[in-house]
Formats: C-alpha cells, structure tokens, sequence
C-alpha cells in the first residue's frame, strides 16, 4: 500500500483525499461564521464549543492542521514535479484553446490561498492559542465585553478595509481554485465515469457558495459597522 | 496563399536548436498539412538545405506517426484529426504558422520535428497485452459474452493510436491518457481480468520511471487527442489502480 501512495497516481488521489476534508471544513465553518449574522447569540455558543471541545481541539484541530500542511506540501511537490516533465517550454502555445484558466493555475490560486492562511493564523489562530494555551484562559469571555468575546472579535477584524480587501480577493481566489479542484478530486479517486455532469453542478454551486458565503461576512461587517 | 513558417531545427538531440523562418508561396488549401511540408522541403532540397525532418506513415490519421504542434497545439487548430489529416484550409493567406516537435522530457527531440516516443512502447511492454494459450485449444473469444456498453468502451479506449497529442499538449506532459487508454481497453473485457492488476500497476510503474508528469484533470489531453479518447479512462486506471492495492 506504501508503494501506491509513491506513485503519480497516489499522490493524485492523497491530494484528493486531502482535499475532501478541506472542503468538508469549509463547509462547516461557512456554517457556523454565516452565524454571526443570523444570530450573534448562536454564533458565540457555537464558537465555544468549537473552541473548548476536547474533540475539536485535540483530535479535529490537529487533523485539519495535517491536511492543510499536506495538501500545500504535496501539491507545491506535484508542481515540482511536473515541471522538470518537460525542461524546454514551447515558444507558442494556446493553452486557453483546450483549458480552463483555472484548472491551469491551480498553484496559484493555491498560493494566493496560503498566503491568506497565513493572515488568518496572525488574526485569529494565533491569538486562541495565546490565550487558551499560553495564558490558560479557556472561558471565552474578554472584559469589557458582556458574555462570549467571540462575535466581537469577528466583527472587529472587519473594521480595516484592507483586511476586508484581502478577504475578497483570497476568497475569489479560492473560488477558482475549487471550481476545478472539487471535480479534480473526484476524477482523481476514479469517481466521475456516469456522473460526470451531476458532480460538474454540484462543483460550481459549491465553488460559488463557499467564497460568496464569506466574502458575504466581511463585507456585512464591515458596512453594519 | 502564401504563409511564413516558424519551424524548430535541430541537427539531433545533442543539438541545442532554434526556430527557423521560412516562406512558402502557393499553397492550395486543398493540401494536408503535410503536403505542405513536402512543398517547403522540395524547395529546401531544390536550394541545397537540409530538409525539415517529420514523423509521418499512413497519412489516413490511423498510424499515429505525425506529431507537430501547430500554432501552440498538438496536431494543429482542428478537432479530431491528426497533422496528416489538418487541411490548409484551416489557416488564411499570409499567416503565421509556428511549428514546433511534441515538448516533453520523455520524449527526446532526435532531430527537427522527431521525438522519440519509444517510451509509450516501454509502457505497453509493462503490462498493454493479455497472455493467451495458443496451443490450439484456446477458446474462441466470440463464446465469451459481452455487454454491448462494455465492448462500446473497450472499443473507444483501443481507437488510441499512441501519437503523444496527450502528453505533449498537457502542461504537465502526462501520459494518463495514453495508459488510460490501454488499461481500459483489457479493464473492461473477460479476457484482461487474469491480469488486470499486475497491468495497472507494471504500466504505471514504468509511466512514471519514464519521467511523465502527473494529470492535474485539465482535460486538455481529451480535447486535443486526435481519437477523442475520453478522461473517464483515466478515472478508471486510478480505479483499477486503487483495486489492486486495496
């Protein structure tokens, strides 16, 4: 079984397999941020028990943690890869005439989406850890703020308007990086022949639901503030 | 009409290489892109110069020899044919024409528009055949029966003519088509079933010892192949793939 994750075709399918928990994930956090607009009361209950769940931090966290770090590490080695497959480029070539622009920049949809990981670490992952590992406050209250501090400190971050900018930008980003990558994982793990059409709808729904969902967010809380 | 030529020379493979500028008059559209060719090497003969080395066999798009990148394409700007079987007529007086050898590290450039493609002979070596008794008691194939959608597929995926159209229009110069193809075409039939799984996996294996890149399911290897060989067939190696390691 080792043997098969070494080769092309293993790695194609770790990446899709990667890529299905990732998708997994930011479904459920849309979810759960979409929340702080519906209801700020649910949306800090919930992102309590997100954040003080043994399950979610300890075995969750660390998971979705592997998966990110994999999905970016092997899809920067595929890159690698393929390139040094063909060392002399064309001197014309018209690759929009047989592709899509997307399915063609995977790595740089997929750098942009790194980048703004790294934002999001600074804004919000590394603070919780500060706080709930460094300084041992696990009670999710701040002072100052009555109740849970959670959807303050959401509705906060939006307040810069270059950080709302940023927001947008990664989460078109991102939208074009699934509007290939959800079909791609299931081509990869050999699921497309006969149902090639319904996965094509169900992809573009998701790839639009997903970026919209939270440029949505930002853009909600930066004006209502 | 007449057209300007821009053609990758290149002595052998130990030559560095460079586009050239040509100019060809009268061309019929009428011609093959091929006989294009035959016109500008019978003036580059008729002049002293060397003429520009090209794969080519059959000239009916069956053989799978001719392998030119046409104005940033494999096998030109038509649909489902192959350089033989482009026609002038595609192009207009006074154009362009970039023409360069199939790009990719598994496939050495050997001189001017020639690459050697023995690496896809490697790879059917590794598994691209069923071994059958032929003592005189083997059964007749006709007895075994097959469902009319199975021998469909099987059909589609062994119309692959091996021309490396995939690999060479593929950002990443992939060979998943191609082993795809000849994966499927035994995947899907009785008789490739005994050795299904050493296929897949020999196949692959030698693909990748080859140095081809990995698919990234741009689906510009399907749109490109002269054949139409669908990416479904590469949705099935993975499956046949994953089958026989689990």
């Amino acid at each position: 079984m080792s043997g098969f994750f070494k080769s092309s075709i293993g790695r194609k399918v770790s990446m899709a397999l990667s890529a299905f928990f990732l998708m997994f994930f930011l479904l459920q956090h849309l979810s759960i941020n979409i929340l702080s607009v519906l209801s700020p009361e649910t949306f800090n209950e919930v992102s309590h028990f997100m954040g003080t769940n043994p399950l979610v931090q300890f075995v969750l966290q660390p998971v979705l943690i592997f998966a990110v770090v994999f999905h970016f590490v092997m899809g920067f080695v595929l890159e690698l890869r393929n390139s040094s497959a063909r060392k002399i480029s064309y001197a014309k070539n018209n690759g929009a005439g047989n592709s899509t622009w997307m399915s063609r920049n995977m790595i740089w949809s997929g750098i942009t989406i790194l980048a703004f990981i790294g934002l999001h670490f600074i804004d919000f992952w590394f603070p919780e850890i500060n706080t709930k590992f460094i300084q041992g406050d696990w009670s999710g209250t701040m002072e100052g703020i009555q109740g849970f501090r959670y959807h303050e400190e959401l509705v906060h971050k939006f307040i810069n308007p270059a950080r709302v900018a940023a927001y947008v930008v990664a989460f078109v980003l991102l939208g074009l990086h699934l509007a290939h990558g959800f079909t791609s994982a299931f081509q990869s793990m050999g699921g497309t022949a006969g149902r090639k059409k319904t996965l094509q709808t169900i992809g573009k729904v998701y790839s639009i639901i997903i970026p919209a969902g939270f440029i949505f967010i930002a853009l909600y809380h930066h004006f209502k503030h | 009409m007449n057209l300007t030529l821009k053609i990758w020379r290149q002595v052998d493979a130990n030559d560095k290489g460079k586009m050239v500028d040509y100019k060809v008059t009268e061309i019929s559209e009428s011609m093959s892109f091929l006989e294009m060719m035959d016109v500008l090497n019978e003036q580059l003969v008729n002049a002293g110069d060397q003429p520009v080395a090209f794969d080519h066999d059959c000239r009916e798009g069956i053989c799978g020899m001719c392998s030119m990148y046409i104005n940033g394409e494999a096998h030109g700007p038509d649909r489902g044919v192959t350089t033989c079987q482009l026609h002038m007529r595609m192009f207009k007086d006074g154009d362009t024409i970039t023409i360069e050898p199939w790009r990719a590290a598994a496939f050495p450039v050997i001189k001017d528009l020639v690459v050697n493609r023995s690496a896809f002979d490697r790879i059917q070596h590794a598994g691209g055949y069923i071994s059958v008794n032929t003592s005189g008691n083997t059964q007749d194939a006709n007895s075994i029966p097959i469902s009319k959608h199975a021998a469909d597929q099987a059909m589609d995926a062994a119309t692959c003519i091996g021309c490396g159209a995939c690999v060479a229009t593929c950002k990443n110069s992939s060979a998943m088509l191609f082993v795809g193809a000849k994966v499927s075409q035994y995947a899907l039939l009785p008789q490739g079933q005994i050795e299904a799984a050493d296929r897949v996996q020999n196949m692959v294996a030698q693909m990748d010892l080859e140095g081809f890149g990995n698919c990234t399911n741009t689906g510009a290897c399907e749109v490109e192949c002269p054949k139409g060989i669908s990416l479904d067939n590469i949705a099935r190696m993975n499956r046949e793939l994953m089958k026989a390691n689990i």
